[in-house]
């Protein structure tokens, strides 16, 4: 390959060196090379890879799994926050009951989120570990990781690890001697936002259209071919092991007093700022010294806003960055944690440009089922562009505001438009200046209608 | 040897009437392996419309029928599935798809630039296909590259960031 191609390659590597993380205090990236290359199963099993499934499988019974997990409180690291542990205590499972899926959600496509790419790509087998862990919870008889298909070096590394895990009985019959049996397939997604809904997901699975399915009955009770199925995040999957090997105080003391959630957060920023990057911080840890990691905004611009964790969650102010970075803190400040990779924009940048281009993502990738979300999406994208022409009517802004009431929760048949809502409602409340400057000043004749009223 | 070679591929061959289609018989016994991985084996459908479109680069209408015939589920059902999925082309693509994300991190690190200067130097716009055949170009949800923002992908590879300038040489290397 030139050298030029080389440079242009994108490579996934998280900005802390080996030297910064350990065991104790980063129990998703201590093990990751500063050379980017992924950890194998040698390396992995030098660094007592598999020994929570050892473990758990001799000496915990499911149900055990899943109590240190609800104390732990390992809440869902693809954005919605739910305790893991809550999720699986309410799979279906037991004493007539069918035997199950566990479906890893790699589908990541969250706009401005790049974390589960790097556990893919580089420690697949953490997040095979975490599934076996998951699937021993939860009785489930077979796996799959649902990976988007743009993820071309993951699914070499998950295949790869699949591979090696199977032929060393890490995967199979009889998993460590425990008597229990468990494999994974990989299957890799073609396109489409909406994948990542879980129920969707399932509908996708299964091969068809990626349709939200109605909720109740939750997948944890009629999932993929009607048998319960748990559907975790690739993140939420790799904390397993570790909760498991140390325990769940531990793994609440790694977020101190800085969160009442558990554990660490692959924490990221992206936009105009000097050190764009991901890093393994404490859950809980301030927007202000993830930014001080970023290296703050590039030089001649000023933080406008950001986005706390991804296209689907509600713009904050500069002063919100004092904020904890988990799921209450950001909760309560009217936006969402989400991915917890923020986005950044500056002050030289347009909120209509910018919504509009959101907008126009949540339109594109709205899967027409319900009318909402497939006409109302559309709409707000057109309103939006007559704003940003400075053609805007007066009325057009508490129309748009309207929108983002009629998409919100509640309204729609899954969390897609209520998640569209979210940067919208919140860039009206906040910058409603710049929204009103996209109003037409005044009509000159032109913009008169020819053609009177019954003409 | 040569007869018995053949004779061999020709039997590995559905022929389909009307528009001539031929379902590989690699393809087949890939698709049906795939099969396995299920409970059922409409869950196979992605994979077989991938596997038909690694072959011919995109899927021809004749390809719908065959791999229904193959799953055993109803041509409708196939069609519905290859015309939702934004990875599945149902119409012919060049040599090489760029896929050029749109999301918001690369809005805001350079979007614009980048999809107008390759739009200038393809002489073609999103959902087009260079006279050529070389190039399509489309746009893709967030590549999950936004701390090297703009991204784009050529074929299975992804480069970020691309400024304009990185253009030429870029697309030389995809001939």
């Amino acid at each position: 390959m030139m050298p030029k191609l080389d440079q242009l390659r994108y490579r996934c590597q998280l900005h802390q060196s080996a030297t910064e993380r350990r065991e104790e205090t980063h129990p998703l990236t201590w093990r990751l090379r500063d050379d980017g290359i992924w950890i194998d199963l040698d390396d992995y099993r030098a660094m007592d890879g598999y020994t929570a499934v050892t473990k758990v499988l001799a000496n915990s019974s499911p149900d055990d799994v899943i109590e240190v997990m609800k104390d732990a409180n390992v809440r869902g690291r693809g954005g919605g926050g739910f305790s893991a542990g809550v999720k699986w205590g309410l799979t279906l499972k037991g004493q007539g009951q069918p035997r199950g899926y566990l479906v890893c959600n790699a589908d990541e496509m969250e706009p401005g989120t790049f974390k589960d790419r790097l556990l893919l790509e580089q420690q697949p087998h953490l997040l095979i570990e975490g599934m076996i862990l998951a699937a021993y919870a939860n009785h489930s008889r077979f796996g799959y990781v649902f990976l988007r298909g743009e993820y071309v070096a993951a699914a070499k590394a998950v295949t790869a690890a699949l591979g090696e895990a199977r032929h060393a009985g890490w995967l199979g019959d009889n998993i460590a001697g425990s008597g229990f049996d468990f494999d994974i397939a990989l299957h890799t997604g073609a396109g489409r936002y909406i994948c990542g809904e879980e129920t969707a997901l399932i509908n996708s699975l299964e091969g068809y259209r990626a349709n939200p399915r109605a909720k109740p009955p939750f997948p944890g009770q009629s999932g993929a071919w009607g048998k319960p199925t748990v559907v975790n995040n690739v993140e939420t999957l790799c904390n397993v092991p570790a909760v498991m090997r140390h325990g769940a105080s531990w793994y609440q003391g790694l977020s101190g007093q800085l969160s009442d959630d558990g554990g660490t957060k692959l924490y990221g920023v992206s936009g105009l700022v000097n050190r764009p990057g991901l890093w393994e911080m404490p859950i809980g840890t301030s927007g202000e010294e993830l930014m001080d990691r970023a290296g703050g905004v590039q030089s001649g611009h000023a933080l406008k806003a950001w986005l706390p964790g991804g296209g689907s969650t509600g713009f904050l102010l500069p002063e919100h960055l004092a904020c904890a970075l988990d799921f209450d803190t950001i909760g309560k400040q009217g936006s969402r944690l989400g991915t917890g990779l923020i986005a950044v924009v500056t002050d030289q940048q347009s909120m209509v440009a910018l919504v509009r281009n959101l907008e126009a993502f949540f339109a594109r990738e709205s899967c027409g089922w319900c009318t909402p979300c497939r006409d109302g999406l559309p709409w707000t994208v057109k309103l939006l562009q007559a704003l940003e022409r400075g053609e805007g009517e007066p009325e057009d802004i508490e129309l748009l505001d309207k929108l983002a009431d009629d998409l919100g929760p509640g309204k729609t048949f899954c969390a897609h438009a209520p998640g569209a809502s979210m940067p919208l409602a919140s860039a009206i409340r906040y910058f409603r200046a710049e929204f009103d400057q996209g109003v037409r000043r005044s009509r000159t004749p032109s913009d008169v209608d020819s053609v009177g009223a019954g003409g | 040897m040569m007869a018995k070679t053949t004779r061999r591929n020709e039997a590995n061959v559905i022929t389909r009437e009307g528009d001539g289609f031929h379902l590989h018989g690699d393809d087949r016994e890939a698709i049906l392996q795939i099969v396995a991985h299920y409970e059922q084996p409409q869950a196979a459908c992605i994979d077989a419309l991938k596997i038909v479109q690694r072959r011919h680069g995109w899927v021809p209408d004749g390809a719908i029928p065959a791999i229904a015939e193959v799953l055993g589920v109803g041509a409708a059902s196939v069609e519905g599935v290859a015309t939702f999925y934004s990875l599945i082309f149902r119409q012919p693509v060049g040599r090489h798809v760029i896929l050029v994300c749109d999301s918001s991190s690369c809005f805001l690190t350079g979007y614009d630039a980048l999809r107008d200067a390759l739009s200038i130097h393809l002489g073609i716009g999103f959902g087009e296909t260079t006279p050529d055949n070389r190039f399509t170009l489309l746009p893709v949800c967030c590549l999950g590259a936004c701390d090297s923002g703009p991204a784009l992908m050529i074929g299975e590879d992804t480069y970020a960031p691309v400024t304009p300038d990185d253009i030429s040489a870029l697309l030389e290397a995809y001939p």
